[in-house]
């Protein structure tokens, strides 16, 4: 019965060590961590990639584009990803990829009969100084904020964009994710709110900024104001894998599965690879 | 012989579990929140961090008094919600309730209680906040639908921890009872109950803990306002939404800021503790040499 259970419990540790320490496969790996926005179209990149070269292992992850920069600063992740444009003292030593531009889109309830905002209108519906829908032609009622926390990469593109220095109201509603405040707009036809636009989905309405509506073709062609890029970030030159699989991001091959997210592909800045 | 070294083997690693579980992952805890929390308490000031208003990491400010309101204005609704249903729901199942009615109550709360807390949410996001919108004022987004929200979510708890106390009331007491001449009602009102309150307070103290601990639903539901509240529908901060909302996207003193969030949560939670085990304490009966 004791040597039994000893037997037992050594095999058990000396297969938990065998597991712990194998040699195993050898994988190329790459970590990438980051902006949740871009964390979709990285997915499906990776995916595509890994089944081309069954020896490299990507691992991805969101925490948003702070998180991105941070942790691709201090080397911890191959490749960090932003949604938002770096600030001068962010850039310490970092090496930026725009893989592809997205837009923020201003979400309003279907019923809302509003379909066109200047972006002063915005900032100050945003800001609180307009407060009530009928002061932009809407409906006599009061107009319910919704915005992303604070660090979040598409509310600081948006304060950039469109608020400048003025801030955001301090009582407007928070939503964790773009998911959130889109269903908060769903539901309420009163509720205003932004969301990046390859999230955008048909039940709720698209607002057109200073006349322009926001589609692929005028976040490509520069009319559509609200426009943030997807960044992808190294520490340094980047080598071996990591650099062969950024290179193939800028391939046609890589541009189209970013097409096919909803993302305008930006091929201009393959040159700064080679 | 061999058996002697090897039942003081057996003790020795039940102490060593219990001492490991309980005590030293609660002080690594405990210190590593505490260690990185340093930081914001010394170069904002502890007071200023718990007094302060205004909470807007990008212009420095980390006052986190809104959310301390914030929390425990949910805390505190939710259990006015769910105390007294799940008090009467306990008792009609343990005293009242006919054993075919037991047999379906008692799986319906455990499967209540078993709902992942952001299912909860979804619910609350899609269900609850457009019925208070459009029947009750506000933007939905509120005190209010967190706390009706928390209130589910607790109540399987206080409903099993009071049943069991209930339940384990001695038979004696009963039939003493209704020996004397009481009605069933008159035993439960005067024995029975008086008899189970500090299990019951018990159950409360726990559902507390899960209220003011929950954050996914209270995330979806709360509206996130760090702004002290002037009705129940105006929309709020609780400390764990704060932690959790902003964790990803945190460096420097704003990482600490979040580390002194969860201090002060930490401390909020003991001295609620404190408050209700007096009272759990104190509302024991003391019988013969012992106490129930």
């Amino acid at each position: 019965m004791d040597i039994k259970w000893k037997g037992g419990i050594i095999l058990i540790f000396v297969i938990l060590i065998y597991l712990l320490l194998r040699p195993g496969v050898h994988y190329e790996r790459i970590e990438i961590a980051g902006s949740t926005s871009v964390q979709p179209v990285a997915e499906k990149l990776a995916a595509e990639y890994m089944k081309k070269h069954p020896d490299v292992k990507i691992n991805i992850q969101g925490g948003g584009s702070g998180m991105g920069i941070r942790t691709a600063q201090q080397g911890v992740v191959d490749i960090g990803t932003s949604s938002k444009s770096l600030k001068p003292e962010e850039k310490d030593g970092l090496r930026e990829y725009v893989i592809g531009k997205d837009g923020i889109v201003i979400a309003v309830n279907k019923e809302n009969p509003i379909n066109d905002l200047t972006k002063e209108q915005l900032r100050d519906i945003f800001s609180g100084k307009i407060r009530n829908w009928k002061e932009v032609g809407g409906p006599d009622a009061e107009i319910h904020v919704i915005v992303r926390e604070e660090g979040s990469g598409t509310r600081s593109s948006f304060q950039s964009l469109v608020m400048k220095d003025t801030k955001i109201r301090k009582d407007a509603i928070v939503q964790g994710s773009t998911e959130s405040v889109k269903q908060a707009v769903k539901q309420d036809p009163y509720a205003i709110g932004f969301v990046s636009m390859s999230h955008m989905s048909d039940d709720v309405k698209a607002l057109k900024i200073d006349g322009v509506q926001p589609s692929e073709k005028t976040v490509a062609d520069g009319s559509y104001p609200l426009v943030v890029p997807f960044i992808f970030l190294t520490k340094g030159e980047p080598t071996g894998v990591v650099k062969d699989f950024i290179k193939w991001v800028f391939s046609p091959e890589g541009q189209n599965i970013i097409r096919s997210e909803r993302i305008v592909p930006a091929i201009a800045n393959v040159s700064d690879d080679d | 012989m061999i058996s002697r070294t090897r039942e003081m083997l057996i003790e020795k690693g039940l102490f060593l579990t219990a001492i490991f579980s309980i005590i030293i992952i609660i002080l690594l805890i405990v210190l590593f929140i505490f260690r990185e929390a340093i930081p914001i308490f010394q170069d904002y000031g502890f007071i200023h961090f718990i007094f302060g208003w205004e909470w807007a990491p990008s212009d420095g400010e980390y006052g986190v008094f809104t959310m301390i309101v914030g929390s425990l204005c949910i805390t505190f609704l939710s259990l006015a919600i769910a105390v007294p249903f799940s008090f009467l729901c306990a008792i009609f199942m343990a005293e009242i309730a006919p054993q075919f009615m037991r047999r379906i109550l008692k799986p319906v709360i455990e499967t209540l209680a078993a709902i992942p807390s952001v299912v909860y949410g979804f619910f609350g996001l899609i269900v609850l906040v457009p019925l208070v919108r459009t029947h009750i004022g506000g933007t939905g987004f509120g005190i209010l639908t967190a706390s009706l929200i928390l209130a589910i979510m607790i109540m399987p708890t206080i409903i099993s921890v009071s049943e069991d106390a209930i339940k384990s009331v001695p038979l004696e007491y009963k039939e003493a009872s209704l020996a004397l001449g009481a009605t069933h009602w008159q035993t439960i009102r005067y024995v029975i109950v008086p008899a189970a309150i500090p299990g019951i307070i018990t159950s409360i103290i726990l559902a507390m803990g899960r209220a003011i601990g929950e954050t996914l639903a209270v995330i979806m539901v709360a509206g996130n306002v760090a702004q002290i509240p002037s009705s129940i529908l105006d929309p709020v901060r609780a400390l764990t939404s704060n932690i959790a909302l902003e964790m990803g996207y945190a460096t420097g003193l704003h990482y600490s800021a979040l580390f002194g969030t969860a201090v002060i949560l930490f401390i909020v939670i003991m001295i609620l503790l404190v408050i209700a085990n007096y009272f759990h304490y104190k509302k024991k009966i003391v019988v013969g040499g012992g106490y129930l």
